[in-house]
């Protein structure tokens, strides 16, 4: 296993914090008292809602349906009643609501049928749409739907397929316990996404501070006769970073603005390629998740858990200690307070940590940027974390895109290291998501711009289309006027005698005086059209000009009352 | 004689460059006015009228041409002021109106008569329904920019402000201001 | 050789038209706002100042000595550089016109900026030929396109600083000024080998 290992820049060693929730093997979290499953648990778009309030579900049951190609269905994660399906409050940084499912469990914890399937015998389509179906994400953190990134670039050979079992943030170890405890079913699910992707290589990265877990993925690589190579990587956060791990297994840099499979790599977790071997092979959809449960408890421990589950009903089954104050979501580096203790654990939810002020000390007030460069040297992107906060400060969005902000990926080595404790990373989310706001409102304003001059467009050509409609009804009156005044004039006196002489003159001067109106606008009209007769027919051959008369001679013929046409389309 | 000369001379300079800049002027016209398009790319493009213009277009022509002052356009808000403002090289001045959170028309269901009033009122088509049908407003289409509340004869539409969901929410200013600092005063 | 390259790098740098002959401050406090604007002031002055320089001296030299019209010197050059303004408007207004929306009024005002009459005076007053007439106009002009540009920068940062209220504006942008002066005075003697 001698393989040359490449190093990417910055990165820092906080302390790592695992052993305490490493020393007992996963437990299963019994079923809570109710379960509020959001809708809206990947990226991309919003599962719709198939059940109703009063369905009785099954475990496993759908009850969100993928909304478009980068969507992931979400399943009923116990056997139950659906309560409601209702707004609630999300583990998210804004405390906002989103759309739930609430399921009262009913214990019995019973399946729908599953259906175990061999996947070599499915078509590529078949497997992704079944992982679609089945809910499978990216649980290291970035919840995309998995399938998305299932299929083979046509452009680019896919060269290695690099699985991340980094694991690089402190107090996380679900993933750790996931490759000691069910490394075969790892392993196979690896099988699923290189018989799909066809890389040449397949990389497993584990960081060298989990040498049981590589050797459990080793053996379990041999046991199932496959060829991946499982590499311990050195420790140093955030080595579990895609773009990084990518460049530490294969030196490969992924450019800005461009994605790893434009490179031909690939990136997977290891827990997803666990629920994509549940899903394909035992027809588990996902509804369960390892999640670690730590810090200011007395038991810290791995949990296999609903997905739905209450964060706070979990944290009681490892005993907080009772100054306890609030639940972090995610490890200490890239985490956040959620917003309500009673908010569910959702699929991107590694891990929880119990909040104590003896834990984590309130950090010291923030103190001006002293530009010493420390964040710029820890970045593992080589960005200049200096500039950006200065011009976020300042809210010159602009120039902060110009040190390119969006490859920043909130990692939050630049908070720790610096010394005048400034909240970096606090200070790129809110550039970042003013940027994103301003694209969304200078998208919606293009839009409506262009909605705004089609009616213009269309009601012009209604005005054009209703004048020509009335200039043609006008014609057709004052000609059927003409003729009957021809008539009557040939009808002669013996009309005059008839009893409506009398007030005929009347209405016939009404009539005429309307009539010479029509026609003045008519000559009106004739005239502007003349004005504005193309210019193209004034110096013709005298070929053309005979052409152009034979046309109109046959446009006479045929009716064709459009003199304003242009006459030589033959030369054109 | 001296004084002639130098007459002669400053003459006969001033026809040189004369004829200099008038053949500039010829060569270099300008057609049309491509400050337009930048103007309106930064007005929100609500084609509310609340400027006196009728749309964005024709108010984004005025201000090209000096005739229009560019704080009359209450959806771009303070923020559009100040970027017409570093566009133009002109002056930011206070808003001339009050600044409203973004909103969007809905029609009351119950009230509605199918009218289709609103309908052609819409600038953007963001309204659909049919003689004697319900009408509906289409919710991402709406600039909320009102002109759809006067024509509706049974007052079935109100404005209602956007509220913030976890897609449109955004970090805040990590920065606690201690007090408000007054508006930068032009170099 | 080294003669002309003394001009340059004196004009330039020793005896930067803004910071140390204290000329042309209007554009200098007024279009150094914003990065971008100072690069097209700079522009625009670099050509003026060069084409003036150049037509002040044939002005000179082959009108009004021969004439014994010197005593016209301020008028005819003023005329010429307006004029040459005029053409650098036009032609601005046609190839970027957001740019002559940002210079706005500094742009006709390059007429009256002191440092475009100042700076063919000076070359009458050091008895330049032709070409060292040239050479102090571009030094001279890069030497203010090179600060308009330095200090600009500085302006972009300071606006994200926390400046003490009654100092922000005009009154930091002296103060910046001030200190870039005092930078600059170390450049002094560079010039002192010729």
């Amino acid at each position: 296993m001698l393989m040359n290992l490449f190093k990417f820049k910055g990165g820092v060693k906080p302390p790592t914090n695992k052993t305490q929730s490493l020393g007992k093997p996963i437990a299963q979290a019994p079923i809570p008292s109710r379960l509020v499953v959001p809708l809206h648990q990947s990226i991309g778009g919003t599962p719709r809602p198939v059940v109703q309030a009063g369905d009785k579900v099954l475990k496993g049951q759908l009850i969100g349906e993928a909304d478009g190609w980068i969507s992931a269905a979400v399943h009923a994660p116990t056997s139950g009643t659906v309560v409601e399906v209702a707004m609630h409050v999300q583990p998210h940084p804004s405390g906002l609501d989103a759309l739930c499912v609430v399921i009262e469990p009913d214990g019995k914890d019973e399946w729908i049928p599953r259906e175990p399937v061999n996947y070599k015998a499915l078509t590529p389509e078949q497997v992704r749409e079944r992982l679609q179906q089945a809910g499978v994400v990216g649980l290291g953190g970035a919840v995309f739907p998995t399938h998305g990134k299932l299929t083979a670039s046509k452009t680019v050979p896919m060269e290695e397929m690099v699985i991340n079992g980094a694991e690089c943030e402190p107090f996380i170890t679900c993933d750790d316990l996931l490759m000691r405890e069910r490394a075969e079913e790892v392993v196979r699910g690896i099988g699923i996404f290189r018989d799909l992707l066809q890389p040449k290589r397949v990389l497993i990265g584990i960081e060298d501070n989990k040498p049981e877990a590589a050797a459990a993925m080793r053996a379990a690589v041999q046991a199932v006769g496959e060829n991946f190579e499982v590499i311990p990587v050195p420790t140093l956060y955030p080595a579990g970073g895609a773009k990084q791990l990518i460049r530490v297994l294969t030196g490969k840099e992924v450019p800005a603005a461009k994605r790893s499979t434009d490179l031909g790599v690939q990136c997977f977790n290891v827990a997803t390629a666990y629920t994509a071997w549940r899903a394909i092979t035992h027809g588990e959809p996902v509804v369960s998740r390892l999640v670690t449960v730590t810090g200011n408890v007395h038991e810290p421990r791995n949990y296999e858990v609903l997905i739905g589950t209450p964060m706070d009903e979990l944290l009681k089954l490892a005993t907080p200690h009772p100054d306890t104050d609030g639940i972090i979501m995610g490890g200490p580096m890239m985490g956040f307070l959620v917003p309500q203790p009673d908010v569910p654990v959702v699929k991107a939810t590694n891990c929880l940590i119990a909040h104590s002020d003896r834990l984590f000390p309130p950090k010291a007030p923030e103190m001006p940027c002293i530009r010493c460069g420390s964040c710029a040297q820890a970045c593992p992107h080589e960005l200049q974390p200096f500039e950006m906060y200065w011009f976020s400060r300042a809210k010159n969005f602009g120039k902060t895109q110009e040190y390119h902000i969006f490859d920043c990926i909130e990692c939050g080595c630049c908070s720790f290291v610096c010394p005048s404790r400034i909240p970096l990373v606090q200070y790129f989310r809110f550039a970042k998501s003013e940027i994103w706001a301003r694209e969304r409102e200078k998208n919606a304003a293009d839009q409506a711009k262009e909605r705004f001059e089609f009616k213009q467009l269309r009601e012009e050509r209604e005005k054009a289309e209703k004048a020509e409609k009335l200039a043609k009804a006008a014609a057709a009156q004052a000609a059927k006027k003409a003729a009957e005044a021809a008539a009557a004039a040939a009808a002669g006196d013996t009309a005059a005698t008839s009893p409506q002489a009398a007030d005929a003159p009347a209405i016939d001067a009404e009539k005429a005086a309307r009539q010479a109106a029509i026609q003045a606008a008519m000559e009106r009209a004739k005239a502007q059209r003349e004005a504005a007769q193309p210019k193209n027919t004034d110096n013709l051959t005298p070929d053309q000009q005979q052409a152009a008369a034979e046309i109109e001679a046959r446009r006479a013929a045929a009716r064709l009352a459009v003199p304003e046409a242009p006459a030589n389309e033959k030369s054109e | 004689m001296d004084i002639l000369l130098a007459i002669a001379i400053m003459a006969l300079g001033a026809v040189v460059l004369g004829a200099a800049l008038g053949y500039a002027s010829i060569k270099f016209k300008v057609e049309g006015d491509p400050l337009v398009d930048k103007i309106e790319a930064i007005l929100p493009q609500t084609q509310c009228g609340q400027c006196g213009y009728p749309g964005c277009k024709p108010y984004a022509e005025a201000i090209a041409k000096g005739e229009a002052e560019i704080n009359l356009c209450p959806p771009g808000g303070m923020e559009g002021v100040q970027r017409l403002a570093d566009l133009l090289g002109r002056e930011v001045k206070p808003l001339d109106a009050e600044e409203k959170p973004k909103q969007v028309a809905i029609i009351d269901e119950n009230t509605c008569i199918g009218c289709t009033l609103c309908i052609q009122a819409c600038p953007v088509d963001a309204i659909i329904g049919a003689a004697k049908q319900l009408h509906v407003i289409i919710g991402p289409q709406c600039t909320g920019c009102e002109l759809c509340l006067p024509p509706c004869p049974v007052e079935c539409i109100h404005m209602e402000p956007i509220a913030e969901n976890i897609d449109n929410w955004k970090w805040k200013y990590p920065v606690v201001e201690l007090k408000a600092a007054p508006m930068r005063e032009a170099a | 050789m080294s003669h002309y390259l003394f001009i340059l790098v004196g004009a330039v740098l020793v005896n930067n038209v803004v910071l140390v002959k204290i000329l042309g401050l209007c554009p200098f406090m007024g279009v150094s706002k914003k990065l971008e604007t100072a690069y097209g002031m700079g522009a625009a002055t670099t050509f003026v100042l060069t084409m003036a320089t150049g037509a002040s001296y044939i002005i000179d030299h082959y009108l009004l000595i021969p004439f014994g019209l010197e005593y016209l010197r301020t008028l005819s050059f003023i005329v010429t550089i307006a004029a040459i303004v005029q053409l650098t408007e036009m032609v601005i207004a046609k190839t970027s016109p957001t740019l002559q929306q940002t210079l706005g009024i500094y742009l006709p005002l390059i007429t009256t900026n002191c440092a475009v009459l100042g700076v063919p005076l000076l070359n009458i007053a050091n008895g330049h030929n032709f070409v060292e007439s040239l050479l102090f106009g571009a030094g001279s002009a890069v030497g203010f396109s090179l600060v308009l540009i330095l200090f600009a920068g500085i302006r972009e940062r300071i606006e994200g600083a926390d400046v003490p209220v009654h100092f922000r504006g005009a009154a930091i942008a002296m103060v910046t000024a001030g200190l870039m002066a005092l930078a600059f005075m170390g450049f002094a003697g560079l010039d002192k080998y010729q």
